[in-house]
């Protein structure tokens, strides 16, 4: 892998302790918001934003930049944290999410939060407002990718299937898609809800490039990305398994972490647990 | 209407796309398999590497169109009134009016004058969906040469707009030179009155101008307004008409809730304002199928029923 170190891995993991810390904090602080699909979505996130995307948080409207959108709107903490660490805003203003007079809104929106490219939190968008922006950079030539983040649960939308078809038509491969397969929605396991599976098939048979992965490994994300820019004359969507809570052991895979922030004992096992993380990764570096 | 110029207004759509195509690379379209229809196919053939065919899949349409416009594209889209709103209702509240994206809706097909489709494709419901919407603006022009020229001030203002135009021919109320100085919000003194005043969008101005000849002749001097832009409403000429005139009618193929009627009570009510008024439209109901005029009669929406509701309210 080009140049990938395993201290720039250590890196990356570190970062993604800071924004699992923010997250938390942030849940705890407005008292509501969404743990589970936040934490699920740090790894993907990190690899995109510290390594792989080519953006500029000074100049965050550039033409020229990679785009990020967050179809799943409600893993907003995570977006937020990860534009607060790159520099897109004052990590100060995470403390004020979802308060009354602040720019961080529950869910993400475009134009006032710099760094966010749409508005979101309702399900099913992101993807079709992403061929929009990849269509658009095929017509002006320009080498820009747009990466979309899906949750599992979201691909019951009817809406995405629709995209779905549209990107694979017009052979879109600027256009990547991530899939936070982290297996459970509010209702309970994406299974017993509403089968995905087969995942891969589906989207293979609407002509994407399909390329699975373990969503926590930071070779793997970036390993996937890598290829992701290889493929030529079609989407490609990235399945990232996942786990619903990633890093904070009570949470992981509970579903009662879906939608329900951390009261202040949770909070504090929470930050407690992943500050031992941190020291240890600081500690290697 | 024999001997009046008759011009559709979908037809003048597709050639102010062309017009403004030529004249502004970022100018995209987008259509869901209604191109024939909705004429976008003129720019389709001229632009086709500009238009983008989103195949019978509206609500991915209506978020492409806000992607293209967050990387300073304008993009037109069009389809049926009743698929440009309803169906994609929620994909215009989060990435077209919440966003304030730079998005232009143009639909065609609105109305009951749609005919023999039926109430599934008579839209009389999207001028309120589209007014209740934060940062839009609702607009219904009334023939062809305005629908050009509020297509060419569609493209030269931002912000999130949505415009609504009929199915069939169109008697041409106006010359280039009149739509000249046509500014979006400002409502139009087509002709003027002093008895009562007709405020009307869209299809609904030509059957007022009618009945204005009609009422003239019997001594009643109606006042018609052409209120293509319903919000942001012009509610300056609102009042003044109902301190000018004794009696407001309004007209449109619409729904009587939600659409130009209410906004001009709405202002009236605000403003303390108390004159003799009806609101003309649908009531509350949906429609049928038939051929148009057939429908714009059974539903009192014509230049008869007009003249009769204007003689009506002065009496009582």
């Amino acid at each position: 892998m080009k140049g990938l170190d395993e201290k720039e891995i250590k890196e990356f993991e570190l970062t993604a302790v800071k924004v699992r810390k923010h997250i938390i904090e942030m849940l705890y602080r407005a008292k509501s918001g969404h743990p589970g699909g936040s934490l699920s979505a740090v790894d993907a996130l990190v690899a995109l934003y510290f390594h792989h995307m080519n953006h500029n948080p000074k100049k965050p409207l550039d033409p020229d930049r990679d785009r990020f959108i967050l179809s799943k709107g409600h893993a907003a903490p995570a977006l937020y944290a990860v534009l607060a660490e790159s520099g897109y805003f004052d990590v100060k203003e995470l403390k004020k999410i979802r308060q009354i007079n602040s720019m961080l809104q529950g869910h993400p929106v475009c134009k006032c939060i710099p760094g966010v490219e749409a508005s979101t939190g309702s399900l099913g968008h992101g993807l079709s407002f992403g061929i929009g922006v990849a269509l658009a950079g095929k017509l002006d030539k320009k080498d820009y990718r747009v990466y979309v983040m899906l949750g599992d649960g979201e691909t019951n939308e009817g809406q995405v299937w629709e995209a779905a078809a549209v990107a694979s038509h017009y052979k879109l491969d600027n256009l990547i898609a991530l899939l936070d397969r982290n297996y459970l929605q509010i209702d309970g396991n994406t299974e017993s809800v509403l089968r995905l599976e087969p995942v891969k098939d589906r989207w293979s048979a609407f002509g994407w490039h399909v390329i699975e992965i373990n969503g926590h490994d930071f070779y793997e994300i970036i390993g996937a990305l890598n290829k992701a820019t290889n493929i030529q004359n079609c989407p490609i969507l990235i399945i990232l398994n996942t786990i619903k809570g990633k890093g904070v052991s009570f949470m992981e895979n509970n579903v009662d972490f879906h939608g329900v922030p951390p009261n202040e004992m949770e909070r504090n096992l929470a930050i407690e647990e992943l500050t031992k993380v941190e020291k240890k990764l600081e500690a290697q570096l | 209407m024999s001997g009046k110029l008759m011009v559709n207004p979908r037809n003048a759509y597709g050639e102010a796309l062309i017009d403004l195509g030529k004249k502004n690379k970022n100018l995209v379209v987008l259509d869901a398999d209604l191109s024939k229809s909705t004429k976008t196919i003129m720019f389709a053939k001229r632009y086709p590497e500009r238009f983008f065919e989103m195949g019978i899949a509206e609500a991915n349409m209506i978020s492409v169109a806000a992607g293209f416009a967050s990387c300073d594209k304008i993009p037109f889209v069009s389809t049926f009134a009743v698929f440009a709103t309803g169906r994609v209702y929620d994909q215009i509240r989060m990435d077209v009016a919440y966003s304030n994206a730079n998005v232009k809706i143009f639909a065609t097909h609105g109305g009951i004058s749609v005919g023999k489709d039926g109430a599934s494709h008579q839209m009389i419901e999207d001028i309120a969906l589209m007014r209740v919407m934060p940062n839009m603006t609702v607009i219904a022009p009334s023939d062809a040469t305005q629908t050009s020229k509020i297509v060419h001030l569609m493209a030269e203002q931002k912000g999130p707009m949505y415009a609504r135009i009929g199915r069939a021919n169109a008697p041409v109320i106006y010359s280039k030179k009149d739509v000249e100085h046509l500014k979006l919000g400002k409502g139009v003194v087509v002709e003027d009155g002093s008895d009562i005043t007709f405020i009307c969008t869209g299809t609904m101005v030509e059957p007022a101008l009618e009945a204005h000849k009609i009422l003239s002749r019997e001594g009643i001097k109606a006042r018609v307004i052409d209120m293509h832009t319903i919000k942001p409403l012009d509610e300056k000429l609102v009042l003044k008409c109902a301190k000018d005139t004794n009696g407001i009618i309004t007209a449109e193929e619409h729904s009587i809730i939600g659409g130009l009627g209410a906004a001009v009570a709405e202002t009236l009510a605000d403003n303390g304002i108390q004159t003799k008024f009806l609101r003309m439209g649908i009531r509350d109901m949906f429609c049928e199928s038939g051929e148009p005029a057939d429908l714009m009669e059974k539903y009192e929406l014509n230049t008869k029923h007009m003249v009769k509701k204007a003689k009506t309210l002065l009496k009582n």
